[in-house]
């Protein structure tokens, strides 16, 4: 299921402002790696041409390529809606579907595309999914019943459940846990822990403690200057980065001494 | 102020007097500004119930099953006879059909300016549906004449050709509405869509329309109600008639503000007094029922768009 992701002189653009500088990196298979870096370093940005979401703002591009396992995903012959279905995102913001239950947020996926699967199939994925975004007991009494009735934190996780719903082969989070208490996040830490058996996951976090905690690998993006574009500074196994950072930056980041 | 109980002088007097302290001018100036307030909603309801109650007032005595199920077919001078049947024909029939043509149309530009439109040609088509807005409804009446007379030569009148005239106008307040309701959608819906595969006319579809609908519906009976009081163009384009009509493609109509106008323009009959059952004021009566009679079909128009809104609005804690 899970996919290596493999990114090579990327540079992002919004209209001619260069917003993130020269990637290369690799992402592995069923592991967490992490984003931290200040403010405006382009974090999300990079994070969304994973799934070619960043296109979707106009004027925004891309140039470089990013590669699924040898398939690049910016070709001429791949479709980005498809992209999408593959490689998974949850928002900063929880967002689920405010005119839609919570059984239909998590059939969202489905649904919004026209499918149709029987009533059978959609229960079992609906189960599935909020099982495996940790939900299904707080929710399952009340499936008809809106998503936006939910606390921060369950809204959060009925939108991992609707992401993993369509089956994905990566998972695409930015700041999953920013607008959310302790103790959601406690949970959604738990859960990425648990999806990466499966997922290759790429969080993008402002909490160092949670990437430590969380992630396999961390990469440090950082900016030189306002009107700079972004740049990474390094990726490496999280335990090196932080204990043992090969940059300046990077062991001054972590350790609080800017950003 | 409260009462002060003796036990609750004790404590820190100074501070007692800082947090006590009234700001006498902030008082004055809150009792002014309510006052102002109360009297601005007093004088815009006032006209409003002033009028409500004058056409009931005056309306209420012709207005019964009778009227609302004849026509003023063999009707004349002051008989106690006549409704207003073949009027609301008219105005059910042309208002549907001019809001079946301007709500695709309306509602297609207004998502092409919110979901696609960029540059030239969307600023362009926000100009336009701006000067539209600003069309006299007698223009608009003549235009759509003309534009049939072309087709059909001169002095044609028919239902459909007072639903274009009634379209020029509607379109405008459909554009502009629905394109509001569509902005007010947040962008994370369409992200959070898009996220999950799902191509953008199916987030346009699903997400964005399915969460505005409520407002758009709302959008439209604004434009409707804008529309259904129309006289002029529909004078024009439609005419005077006075048995049914069912066929907006052939043949005059009539129309309820028409109708009002016209039975309003007769004036008192001439009654003999050998003439019985002759009502000088039947015309004015007629009129009155007949407004009394649009305001009804104006304020049924809204109730379904309430309810409509109602069962579509996004669920909020339930
Ligand atoms: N929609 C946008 N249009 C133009 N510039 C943007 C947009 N979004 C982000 N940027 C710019 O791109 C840079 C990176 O932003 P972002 O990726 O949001 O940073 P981060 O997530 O690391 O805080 C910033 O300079 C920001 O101003
Ligand atoms: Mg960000």
């Amino acid at each position: 299921m899970a996919q290596r992701i493999d990114v090579k002189d990327l540079n992002i653009f919004y209209r001619d402002f260069k917003a993130v500088a020269d990637i290369e990196m690799a992402v592995e298979p069923r592991s967490v790696t992490a984003f931290i870096g200040p403010s405006g370093c382009g974090k999300s940005t990079f994070l969304r041409t994973l799934n070619r979401m960043h296109e979707v703002i106009p004027g925004a591009h891309v140039q470089g390529s990013v590669t699924m396992d040898g398939v690049d995903l910016y070709g001429n012959d791949i479709d980005p809606v498809a992209v999408r279905r593959q490689v998974g995102m949850v928002f900063q913001r929880p967002n689920p579907f405010p005119t839609m239950s919570i059984a239909e947020n998590v059939l969202a996926g489905v649904r919004l595309n026209n499918k149709r699967i029987s009533k059978g199939d959609a229960q079992d994925m609906v189960e599935q999914s909020l099982q495996g975004a940790n939900l299904w007991n707080e929710v399952k009494d009340r499936l008809d019943r809106p998503g936006s009735g939910l606390s921060g934190g369950q809204q959060q996780r009925l939108c991992i459940a609707r992401a993993i719903a369509v089956k994905p082969q990566v998972l695409l989070m930015d700041e999953p846990c920013s607008a959310l208490d302790p103790i959601s996040t406690l949970a959604i830490e738990d859960l990425i822990a648990e999806l990466k058996a499966q997922y290759t996951i790429v969080i993008v976090t402002h909490n160092m403690q949670q990437a430590a905690r969380v992630s396999d690998r961390t990469a440090f993006f950082n900016l030189a200057g306002t009107g700079q574009p972004g740049r990474l500074i390094e990726i490496d196994d999280t335990a090196t980065i932080f204990s043992s950072p090969r940059e300046q930056a990077t062991e001054d980041y972590i350790s609080g001494r800017f950003g | 102020m409260t009462t002060t109980a003796p036990e609750a002088l004790a404590g820190n007097a100074e501070l007692r007097t800082l947090l006590q302290q009234v700001d006498k001018r902030r008082h004055r100036k809150d009792r002014v500004m309510r006052g102002l307030i109360v009297a601005a909603f007093l004088l815009a309801v006032l006209p409003l119930v002033s009028v409500a109650w004058t056409v009931v007032k005056h309306g209420i005595e012709r207005f019964n099953v009778y009227f609302l199920t004849h026509s003023m077919r063999g009707v004349f001078g002051g008989m106690d006879a006549g409704g207003v049947y073949h009027a609301i024909v008219g105005t059910v029939e042309i208002t549907l059909f001019a809001a079946l043509i301007s709500v695709p149309i309306g509602l297609l530009t207004a998502i092409y300016l919110v979901e696609y439109g960029r540059g030239p040609l969307a600023r362009a088509v926000t100009f336009f549906v701006d000067v539209m807005t600003g069309i006299p409804s007698i223009v608009a009446g003549l235009f759509a004449y003309a534009l049939f007379a072309v087709i059909l030569g001169p002095g044609v009148r028919m239902g459909v050709v007072g639903s274009v005239a009634l379209s020029v106008l509607m379109i405008p307040v459909v554009v502009r509405s629905s394109e509001e309701m569509l902005r007010l959608v947040p962008n994370e819906l369409r992200e959070a869509a898009l996220a999950l595969g799902v191509p953008r006319w199916l987030v346009v579809i699903k997400v964005v329309l399915r969460t505005a609908v409520a407002g758009i519906v709302t959008g439209v009976m604004i434009a409707v109600s804008r529309v259904i009081g129309e006289t002029a163009p529909l004078l024009i384009t439609v005419g005077v008639i006075d048995s049914i009509n069912y066929n907006l493609f052939d043949g005059r109509m009539m129309t309820l503000p028409v109708y009002v106008y016209r039975q309003f323009q007769q004036g008192l009959v001439p009654c003999t007094p050998d003439q019985a059952n002759c009502i000088a004021t039947v015309a004015y009566d007629r009129a009155w029922a007949g407004a009394l009679t649009l305001i009804l079909i104006v304020m049924l128009l809204n109730l379904v768009a309430r309810l409509v809104t109602r069962f579509f609005a996004p669920k909020n804690l339930g």
